[in-house]
């Protein structure tokens, strides 16, 4: 038995040992990777990275850039229309399935199976689908309708929201299933209770359970938006960005300059704008989130 | 009371008035019809791509060019499917999806396996062997998850370049467990600081050290919740595009990069059944693991949505 | 058995300690959870910590267990400095509230893993493990897993995997309270007699003073991470060292009347009451409490006999069967009272009530420490 103490570093040796992957992981690639990525944005370098300092001359070129410049206004309104469409799709499926209804486990397979397939499968998918010669507006024209046009993904101003279509489709039974289970998180007693009261369905749900369900919200919410911000598989199959410049995303940009374009530098200024928006939107959920909470 | 209760019977005739009962239901009330209403109009948006997909892989092109996407084939024929998964082609190589499978499959499996396995131990160390500097790796690495993959990409490929496993196979495993340790240390670690934690002191008192306890006590109370972490990893991980494309040479690309250059490729006449099969061959693995596993793949997606 | 003088927490003297901890202190991060905490627990002793949740006992237990690092200060067990040991280096067995069986191992399992990690011949696990299984007569359930038993033969089971390693102190960390109250006395029994069959060291942490009054040589009642008082349980009861084990031990609680001492008279809403016949330790003059238990305040012609009388009237009836609680009040303070089963009281009454000095308690106001 040992009467000294022994050496603060070899206690729990076998845990450290375990936690090197972890550590590594966290400090080589994650920090690491990230550090480096930022620094050599401030260089010149093309095919290969080069320490050759130039200062903000990649940011000044990147946000000077019309594809650039497309591309993030593209994401702004492909965010701005996925977190309002898969919000408000999300909770009124999740209330309509909260209503005690009968076959709820189909229903929810229904929803959410799209969720298992790839950005890629999705995307092919859906340029079949709207595919104007075949899909959905060849069939309204030969019922008899010859002027109706559906071809989102081949007019420019309306393809963002051919990729948004199937977008939904793919990701909202996920929103949903978060919901439905910040519903089912909610006290019953609570609809006991506005039943004995005699309140209305629909001011129990606008006036307690929406407060009540913050915590999902803003769960789903980071969810949905970082996913927004990666966006890249789905409009590679569904459009390749076409047509033109209309379904251009960030993620995509920073692709090509790195391995098509090679122009390193451009692609790490681009990478760097993406954290930049991740972290305005993680970092105050995860201090509202862990910060308030930390104790010994 | 008693007195009550013996003469009860013969009180309770007269009583008997106004509504008793069950109170009848309508099955067809306006709310319920709005209800189901909506439910299968949304469904028929779930379901009718897949359906239209299924429909078009089994028709010939010339059906498909005078028909509806929407009719079913009138002349079923699995000939696309035949075609896609042997004779579609990739640049030169055409022997089909069958190869994009197969890189998929040693992709995978290698992946899904030693990614658990790490990120377990992992999750099991910090959940039950606090140690300094644990907490901080450990913020690091679920930052980590939110970080776009965009930034780390190249930083990775001089990685591996340097110990000489860019566009092996190993190195994509690597990739995928280190994309994959934070959702899954996160899963893991969650799921170990709920087991009762006097079952973990009584394992010390009984001399018992950090593998063994992970070996002989954990290990056999933890099967549902590897169960979601290979759901979720094999999806992951099949449906994976982006590193596929970045971490590969075009001989071990995996089958979501071949079926989007077979479809996407631009010479030659567009074989849409052909297409279908092969998009329909690629989402086969997740969709057959989603609907075997039912609700365990809804909670693997609830903690792995994090994912993003 | 154990002395009967008052014992405080620093003056540890014990003849034959099995279990000494000196100057112990815990904190995690800037909260003291233990602080110079000593105490000497004798070779065969049954010593229970007795305190309301947060005080710190379990806290005591798991560092007696190494199952908590230590800040400062040291454990010895069986003569041994175990402070840095491992808890399976210690010479302790354990048993923990929610039992804490392996649930993928049968008992035989449960009860021998802690040996097998020893790498012990596996005659003398089976040996030990027939002996334990005696014991606590489980032998039929030797085979079962964890999930196919009831509570009391879990509690069991989670007893026979300390006893098997045959240590020289079991710690039991509220082992009864998973248990409904119709078990939790059987087995309460059991334990008591499974002690004087052993004769081993056993701590023992409960939030439960019936059980720490029956089980115990001594108790320990612990508040703030302190031990408040160290005595057998007849010393306790009757001799509190302060106003906060008074007021802890007894059920229901000690009645506390506040008024002000003067030179063996206590002035309070009751009015002037000559002390004469308390046992002093520290007569002083000034605010204090005046403690009395309900089945010291004698009800009817009991109180005749009382040298303090006072009429009551009775607010509230509690019917326990073998005795009946009263709440009075009493010039206009309420007080409980104790009265034997057969009386018949209704709530409304009125009866004299009475007790005499030599069984009151008196509390300094400001230090709470019995005067």
């Amino acid at each position: 038995m040992s009467s000294e103490r022994p050496s603060r570093l070899f206690r729990n040796m076998s845990a450290k040992i375990a936690a090197i992957p972890m550590a590594l992981t966290a400090l080589v690639v994650f920090l690491g990777g990230t550090a480096w990525t930022v620094a050599y944005s401030f260089t010149k370098s093309k095919l290969l990275p080069k320490w050759d300092l130039v200062g903000l001359d990649q940011y000044e070129r990147l946000w000077s850039t019309k594809r650039w410049m497309v591309s993030i206004e593209n994401l702004a309104v492909y965010g701005a229309g996925m977190l309002v469409l898969s919000f408000v799709l999300g909770f009124v499926l999740a209330c309509l399935m909260d209503q005690k209804i009968r076959f709820e486990n189909t229903f929810r397979t229904i929803m959410l199976y799209p969720f298992a397939l790839s950005f890629i499968v999705t995307g092919l998918i859906w340029q079949w689908i709207l595919n104007p010669d075949f899909g959905i507006q060849h069939i309204v024209r030969s019922a008899g309708w010859e002027s109706f046009t559906f071809d989102p993904l081949y007019t420019a101003d309306w393809a963002i929201f051919g990729v948004m279509l199937a977008a939904l489709w793919q990701g909202s039974g996920l929103v949903m299933v978060l919901m439905l289970a910040g519903l089912r998180g909610i006290d019953q007693e609570i609809w006991k209770a506005a039943r004995i009261d005699g309140i209305p369905a629909w001011k129990i749900y606008v006036m307690i359970i929406i407060p009540m369900m913050r915590p999902v919200f803003i769960t789903a919410l980071v969810l949905v938006t970082s996913g927004i911000i990666k966006v890249y598989d789905l409009v590679v199959a569904q459009t390749s960005g076409g047509p033109g410049l209309a379904t251009e995303m960030p993620a995509k940009y920073v692709y090509d300059y790195m391995f098509r374009a090679q122009n390193l530098g451009q692609a790490f200024a681009a990478s760097t704008m993406m954290l930049l928006a991740v972290m305005i939107v993680v970092i105050p959920w995860a201090m509202m989130e862990f910060g308030g909470k930390r104790r010994g | 009371m008693a007195d009550v209760y013996t003469t009860a019977p013969a009180k309770v005739e007269p009583m008997l008035q106004g509504p008793t009962g069950r109170k009848p239901r309508k099955a067809l009330t306006r709310g319920n019809i709005m209800l189901y209403g909506t439910l299968i109009v949304v469904s028929l948006y779930y379901l009718l791509p897949l359906y239209v997909m299924i429909v078009t892989s089994l028709k010939g092109m010339p059906e498909i060019r005078v028909g509806n996407i929407f009719a079913p084939p009138l002349e079923i024929t699995f000939d696309p499917w035949v075609k896609a998964w042997a004779e579609a082609c990739t640049g030169l190589n055409c022997d089909g999806l069958s190869r994009g499978f197969w890189n998929s499959v040693r992709i995978t499996v290698p992946s899904v396996v030693v990614s658990i396995a790490i990120a377990s131990v992992n999750g099991y160390a910090l959940a039950n062997w606090r140690f300094k500097g644990a907490n901080t790796f450990f913020t690091i690495l679920i930052f980590g998850a939110f970080i776009p993959y965009q930034v780390m990409l190249y930083p990775l490929v001089i990685l591996l370049r340097e110990i000489g496993l860019y566009g092996s196979l190993t190195g994509l495993v690597i990739v995928h467990t280190i994309f994959g340790m934070p959702i899954l240390t996160l899963l893991f670690r969650n799921y170990f600081s709920s087991l009762p934690e006097e079952l973990f002191k009584a394992a010390r008192v009984d001399g018992a050290g950090f593998w063994r306890i992970y070996f002989q006590i954990m290990l056999p109370m933890s099967l549902p919740i590897f169960v979601v972490a290979m759901i979720l990893q094999v999806t992951g991980i099949w449906n994976d595009f982006l590193f596929g494309t970045v971490y590969t040479k075009p001989d071990s690309w995996p089958m979501t990069v071949q079926l989007n250059n077979i479809v996407n490729s631009t010479q030659g006449v567009k074989e849409y059944n052909v297409n279908m099969a092969a998009t329909l061959l690629t989402g086969l693995v997740p969709l057959v693991i989603y609907f075997a596993s039912g609700k365990l793949f809804v909670r693997g997606v609830a903690a792995g949505a994090v994912k993003g | 058995m154990t002395q009967m003088n008052a014992m405080t927490p620093l003056e540890p003297s014990v003849s034959d300690p099995s279990v000494s901890i000196r100057s112990l202190d815990l904190s995690f991060g800037a909260v003291k959870v233990l602080q110079n905490l000593n105490l000497e627990v004798s070779r065969g002793e049954f010593l229970v910590l007795l305190g309301s949740s947060g005080c710190g006992k379990s806290t005591l237990l798991n560092c007696i267990a190494g199952l908590l690092e230590l800040t400062g200060g040291q454990i010895h067990i069986g003569g041994q400095n175990v402070t840095w040991a491992e808890p399976s280096e210690r010479g302790i067995g354990m048993v923990f509230q929610s039992y804490a069986l392996y649930p993928q191992m049968t008992v035989e399992g449960n009860l021998s893993f802690g040996l097998k990690n020893k790498r012990m011949p596996k005659a003398e696990i089976a040996e030990r493990v027939k002996r334990a299984a005696g014991i606590l007569q489980i032998e039929p359930l030797l085979k079962r897993k964890p999930a196919a038993l009831s509570g009391g033969q879990r509690q069991r089971v989670a007893i026979g995997r300390a006893l098997v390693r045959d240590a020289e102190v079991y710690l039991f960390d509220e082992p009864l309270s998973n248990l409904d109250a119709k078990l939790r006395a059987d087995l309460r029994v059991e334990l008591k007699q499974l002690h004087q069959a052993l004769g081993n060291t056993m701590i023992y942490v409960t939030h439960d003073q019936v059980e720490a009054m029956t089980l115990a040589d001594r108790i320990a009642i612990m508040r703030g991470g302190k031990i408040m008082q160290l005595g057998a349980p007849h010393e306790i009861y009757h001799n509190p060292r302060s106003k906060y084990v008074a007021g802890f031990i007894g059920s229901p609680a000690m009645n506390f009347v506040e008024g002000r001492l003067e030179g063996g008279t206590f002035h309070c809403a009751l009015g002037s009451l000559d002390m004469a016949g308390y046992a002093f330790d520290r007569p002083q003059d000034g605010p204090a409490w005046l403690g009395i238990r309900p089945e010291h305040v004698a009800p009817f012609d009991i109180a005749a006999h009382k040298p303090i009388q006072r009429q009551a009237r009775i607010d509230l009836v509690d019917p326990l069967g073998s005795e009946t609680l009263a709440r009075v009040t009493v010039e206009g303070l309420s007080l409980w009272v104790k009265i034997d089963g057969e009386t018949e009281v209704r709530a409304g009454q009125t009866m004299p009530v009475g007790f005499s000095p030599e069984r009151v308690h008196l509390f300094d106001k400001d230090s709470e420490a019995r005067l």
